[in-house]
Formats: structure tokens, sequence, C-alpha cells
């Protein structure tokens, strides 16, 4: 399932909702992805997560049926919010359920990994200073993608 | 045609989207509306020639630069993403 949202989200709670009334999963793995208050040696005060709605969902779930197509996954979730956000909350939630460990965890590094560089989000930090920037991409989130 | 531009580029164009209506009867492929839109807005030009690969989709969908396009299509130009 793919969830696109401007609210913040319990990790907990959506954790304790994924997989729930099946009993077949023997493996969650999970990803979460926070707002950092320190880049490049910066404080950052906030982050604002711009993205192309339409884009977006449909990148994600042809990511996640890829994942689907290379694992054999029960379950999987990603939340990825949008706009403004403060240090310590939650940006990210990555879940991915099956029977055995290994291709849960794999299948959510791949889903991390392939999301970094291909779903259409762009980040702008606001330094204390009262500064924005944009974010650059890096080319080792690029080199993470390529091992899969 | 709509044209639309996210993150940095969006402020370097200077402007979020654009129609073109009617569409050059010569803008048939990514390459040559990347070059129409480059004499248009030297924003554009400048981020294309500086700034590495510009990322570019056609309703919604990555594509090459030598992708065909067509009179009603949605292309957005965007800066290498940054999300998760």
């Amino acid at each position: 399932m793919i969830r696109v949202q401007a609210e913040p989200f319990d990790p907990g709670m959506e954790l304790a909702r994924f997989g729930q009334g099946r009993t077949d999963i023997g493996a969650v793995a999970t990803f979460l992805g926070l707002v950092r208050d320190v880049h490049g040696g910066e404080r950052i005060a906030a982050m604002t997560l711009e993205h192309y709605p339409g884009m977006t969902e449909r990148q994600l779930a042809a990511i996640e049926a890829e994942a689907r197509a290379r694992w054999p996954l029960d379950d999987c979730l990603v939340i990825h919010r949008y706009g403004r956000m403060l240090p310590g909350e939650p940006i990210v939630l990555v879940a991915t359920a099956s029977a055995h460990r290994h291709a849960a965890l794999e299948a959510c590094a791949f889903l991390i990994d392939w999301l970094k560089t291909k779903a259409p989000f762009w980040k702008l930090e606001e330094t204390e200073t009262g500064e924005s920037r944009w974010v650059e991409a890096r080319e080792s989130d690029e080199e993470a993608a390529a091992r899969w | 045609m709509r044209i639309r531009y996210f993150a940095w580029l969006k402020q370097r164009v200077g402007c979020a989207e654009e129609l073109l209506d009617p569409v050059p009867p010569h803008l048939t492929s990514v390459a040559a509306l990347k070059a129409f839109l480059a004499e248009r807005h030297p924003g554009f030009a400048e981020a294309l020639a500086s700034r590495g690969v510009i990322r570019c989709a056609v309703n919604h969908d990555y594509v090459p630069e030598d992708a065909p396009l067509r009179a009603g299509d949605e292309v957005a130009f965007f800066p290498p993403v940054t999300g998760g």
C-alpha cells in the first residue's frame, strides 16, 4: 500500500496495524526516515518536501510492484510525507512482511534505495538563520539504488 | 502541451508551469522541447548547461531524450530527486 500525505504519522501505530489479523507472516522489516537537525555541519530548523502529485504515487506503485515481483512479500507499506516538517518528525516509513527475514529485509532496503532515486520528492532545508536551500542529490544514493 | 517545473528549476525558470497551445509543430521529441525552452528561458538553458542532468517525465513516467511527444502530453522537468 502506498500513502502520500502531509499529516504526520505514528510509526508505532502504523506498524501495529501492518499485517494485523494474519498469522502466516514470520518477519516484518521496517525503515523509518526522520528529519535531522544537522546537515553539512549546519543546524536545520525545518524541512519542506515538495513533490509531484500524480507522478509520486505512480512511481511509488511501480517500485512496490517491482519489490513484490522480486521477493515473496505478504504485505508492503510505504508512507511518505510532503510539506513542512520539523527535526525529529518522521518523513518516510517502509515496511515489508514475508514468511522469512531475508525477503523482508532485502525488499525493505530495495524499496527505500529505489524510492530515494526515483520518487519525485525534493527537500528544501531551512537553516536556523532563516536561509532556505535545496538539498543536493548524492551520488551514494545512486550507487545504493544501482546495486539492486 | 503542459510543461511543469519543480524544486530549484522552478525558481530558475520563474514559473511552475506553462501551456504550449498550439504546440509548435517541430516539438516532436523531448530533445526538441528542451532546446525550445532553453531559448525561451535563460534560467532553463543555464540549468541544462551547468547543473548536470535535468530529469524529464512525460505523463508521470521518466523518459529519455529521444522520447516522442504529443500535443496533449504533460511534460515535467526537474532536478535529481532527494526524497526518502
